[in-house]
């Protein structure tokens, strides 16, 4: 099944940072998904998230405010 | 999948080599602390021969001992802040600012800015989700002022550099200025001046966060480490070279006559030039300290560090997304008075 996964950040370096780690995990998983960079506040703020960066999995927020590491983003993605 | 069931299974077994690991780095921390100023004395002055008192030997070992130890002190405190911060996600900052009115929210605001974990770039989204969910301007304002302005990184070098009572100093007028300043900005009613789109989000409700268990937290800490002392080190390093030059070149109350007390622009002035300085203070900081020995005053030197810490260029630019001119105008005129006036207290008082 096609994943969903959306990076939501306002284009910040931590906000691109997660992205590339995201896809880089995506890549070595061989998973399919359809990545976007969500940069829109008010689309943000939709999720429920004070702080940017976030990752979010099939319309569920898996983190908010840092980059999680290699292995909890392939744990997100296996589950 | 090989690699990740691998991991886990020995992240399950070692939650006491975990601990043990932890309290080995301790020791190891404290016996470097410990060591370091006979063992840059013993470098420079016996091992490459200096004289004790020749410019060049004391420039050396000012910066021997100051790297190491600044380098050493950022790392345990990084540490240790950021164990705490697991405690206080925005989330639950904003749970605890709910429903509280008047100067005691202001104060609670700016208290938990300094615990809670805070980006200038998540400005934005904590300006929503705080104003959305009903506390005031003026509270929102304090913790946006507290939370850059009482920073680990200047913290760590204001101790390491000057000693507890400056940092704390530095922490209580920081508290101070985002109090009053939350205070005054709320009493003027500048709701009408917060861009239109914010009133018109509807933004999720918000959870208490996330449960976490102490090898969680302990790894979270250990991960900002790597990253805010990978981000600043070299400008440590350069900074207390520098700052070590002067020590040992520059003759004593060089700078009493620009920086010192009695100069009364110099406080506005270093509030001014600290604006677009923002994220050089881990080496702007050790060039300060060599300043002040040669006479600069500590109520400049203060000023300073928090217009550099909370009225940054780039925090203003954000906000600038959620915020029209005229409160933004108010809110650097406020802090900046603030801040101003804070340093000449300083240079009344010390």
């Amino acid at each position: 099944m096609m994943m969903n996964v959306k990076i939501l950040g306002s284009g910040c370096a931590n906000c691109q940072r997660l992205e590339a780690l995201t896809k880089k995990v995506i890549d070595e998983l061989g998973v399919e998904a359809q990545i976007d960079h969500v940069r829109d506040y008010a689309e943000i703020m939709k999720y429920p998230i004070l702080s940017t960066p976030a990752l979010v999995i099939n319309e569920k927020v898996v983190a908010s405010g840092r980059i999680p590491s290699e292995n909890e983003i392939k744990g997100w993605l296996n589950s | 999948m090989n690699v990740k069931l691998r991991s886990d299974t020995r992240l399950d077994k070692s939650p006491y080599r975990f601990y043990v690991l932890f309290v080995l780095i301790v020791v190891v921390w404290v016996f470097l602390y410990n060591v370091i100023q006979p063992f840059s004395q013993w470098l420079v002055f016996t091992v490459c021969k200096f004289q004790p008192g020749s410019s060049l030997g004391e420039s050396l070992a000012f910066f021997f001992y100051d790297v190491p130890k600044i380098l050493l002190l950022l790392s345990g405190m990084v540490f240790a802040i950021s164990v705490i911060r697991t405690f206080f996600s925005p989330e639950r900052t904003r749970s605890l600012l709910g429903g509280k009115k008047g100067a005691v929210g202001n104060v609670l605001a700016s208290l938990l800015g300094i615990v809670t974990p805070f980006c200038s770039c998540s400005a934005v989204p904590l300006f929503i989700g705080f104003v959305e969910s009903g506390i005031p301007l003026g509270i929102t304002f304090s913790f946006l002022i507290s939370a850059p302005i009482i920073n680990e990184v200047a913290l760590v070098m204001l101790f390491g550099l000057f000693g507890w009572k400056v940092a704390a100093l530095y922490v209580a007028s920081g508290l101070t200025i985002a109090t009053i300043s939350g205070l005054v900005i709320g009493r003027l009613n500048l709701e009408k001046y917060v861009e239109d789109f914010v009133w018109q989000i509807q933004a999720a409700t918000i959870g208490e966060g996330e449960k976490l268990t102490w090898k969680d937290r302990f790894e979270r800490a250990w991960g900002s480490v790597k990253e805010i002392v990978g981000k600043v080190w070299l400008y440590v390093v350069i900074g207390i070279a520098v700052g070590a030059g002067i020590h040992g070149y520059v003759p004593q109350d060089a700078m009493a006559g620009i920086l010192g007390a009695k100069t009364w622009w110099s406080v506005p002035a270093a509030v001014l030039l600290g604006i677009p300085l923002y994220s050089n203070a881990a080496g702007i900081i050790p060039i300060v300290s060599a300043l002040m020995e040669k006479g600069a005053s500590l109520g400049t030197v203060l000023a300073f560090m928090m217009s550099v810490r909370g009225l940054s260029l780039p925090e203003v630019i954000i906000l600038r997304r959620v915020l029209k001119p005229p409160l933004i105008a108010v809110f650097i005129g406020t802090v900046g008075l603030a801040i101003v006036l804070t340093g000449y207290l300083f240079n009344l008082v010390l």
